[in-house]
């Protein structure tokens, strides 16, 4: 690629801003790989705090056990990627209202627990800000069968999922399946800032 | 006469909306979305959506964990 090219996507990526609500496994992750892509703003909203059982597959570090999670994200985020911003929201999305942190970004990304919390936040998304895209994901329990693990689009909703794969209250949580879901997450975001690549 | 719901095929009932045919399906899950034929339908439009004798319909659901 002609550098002229990569400096064109570089700005473009500066200039975006991405909303990730939930930093934990998902969160975090996709967080930290769209700071390092070049994305200029990331607005994360969160209200826990690091837990040493988090450290498996959130990246977050043992020093911070205890920390607010949005600041420790931001901590995190600072050290591995020079001049993004991170708006750090410590904040419990409360239903009817959870589109309210999100109205400013260009793009969504679902990265919540719970079935019910999860469904509930797309939902206001579509409702409340129509046309906003949003990428949501569903089936990061257990590990192997990546071929399972598929993107499907319904503009403006997003959905990387494995349909087969365990809800997490039965399953188990590990780092190398929900770190693949959130980067996905992160690279279908890419995909929605910068258009789909062309390749030859 | 028949519809394609999440690749079962299932009588269409004329008139039908899609609350009616979630009721008739008794999914238990919480529903995210409906697709009708690739068009999103959101939840609070369940009751007033018709759909046609063929239609391909996906019902969209999100398991926990993140």
């Amino acid at each position: 690629m002609e550098s002229a090219e990569k400096a064109a996507l570089a700005a473009r990526l500066r200039g975006a801003s991405v909303g990730i609500a939930g930093a934990g496994g998902l969160g975090s992750n996709a967080a930290m790989a769209l700071a390092r892509a070049g994305v200029g703003h990331l607005v994360v909203v969160d209200f826990d705090r690091v837990d040493a059982g988090n450290l498996n597959r959130q990246y977050y570090f043992r020093d911070q056990v205890g920390s607010l999670k949005v600041e420790a994200l931001k901590a995190n985020i600072e050290r591995a990627a020079e001049g993004v911003r991170v708006d750090a929201v410590n904040l419990k999305l409360i239903a009817g209202r959870m589109a309210e942190p999100f109205k400013d970004v260009d793009v969504v990304v679902e990265a919540l627990d719970s079935a019910e919390t999860k469904t509930r936040f797309v939902q206001e998304i579509l409702r409340d800000l129509p046309g906003k895209p949003v990428v949501a994901a569903s089936g990061v329990a257990g590990w192997g069968a990546c071929e399972r693990i598929e993107v499907r689009t319904f503009a403006p909703l997003h959905l990387i999922r494995d349909e087969r794969a365990r809800s997490s209250d039965d399953g188990v949580l590990l780092a190398p399946k929900v770190c693949t879901l959130a980067n996905m997450q992160a690279n279908t975001v890419l995909e929605i800032l910068l258009g789909v690549e062309r390749v030859d | 006469m028949s519809i394609d719901v999440n690749g079962d095929a299932i009588p269409y009932i004329e008139g039908e909306t899609i609350s009616d045919l979630l009721a008739r399906m008794s999914y238990v899950f919480p529903m995210l979305v409906v697709v009708v034929d690739g068009e999103i339908v959101q939840e609070t439009d369940f009751p007033s959506t018709r759909f046609p004798d063929g239609a391909k319909i996906e019902v969209i659901h999100l398991t926990s964990g993140g």
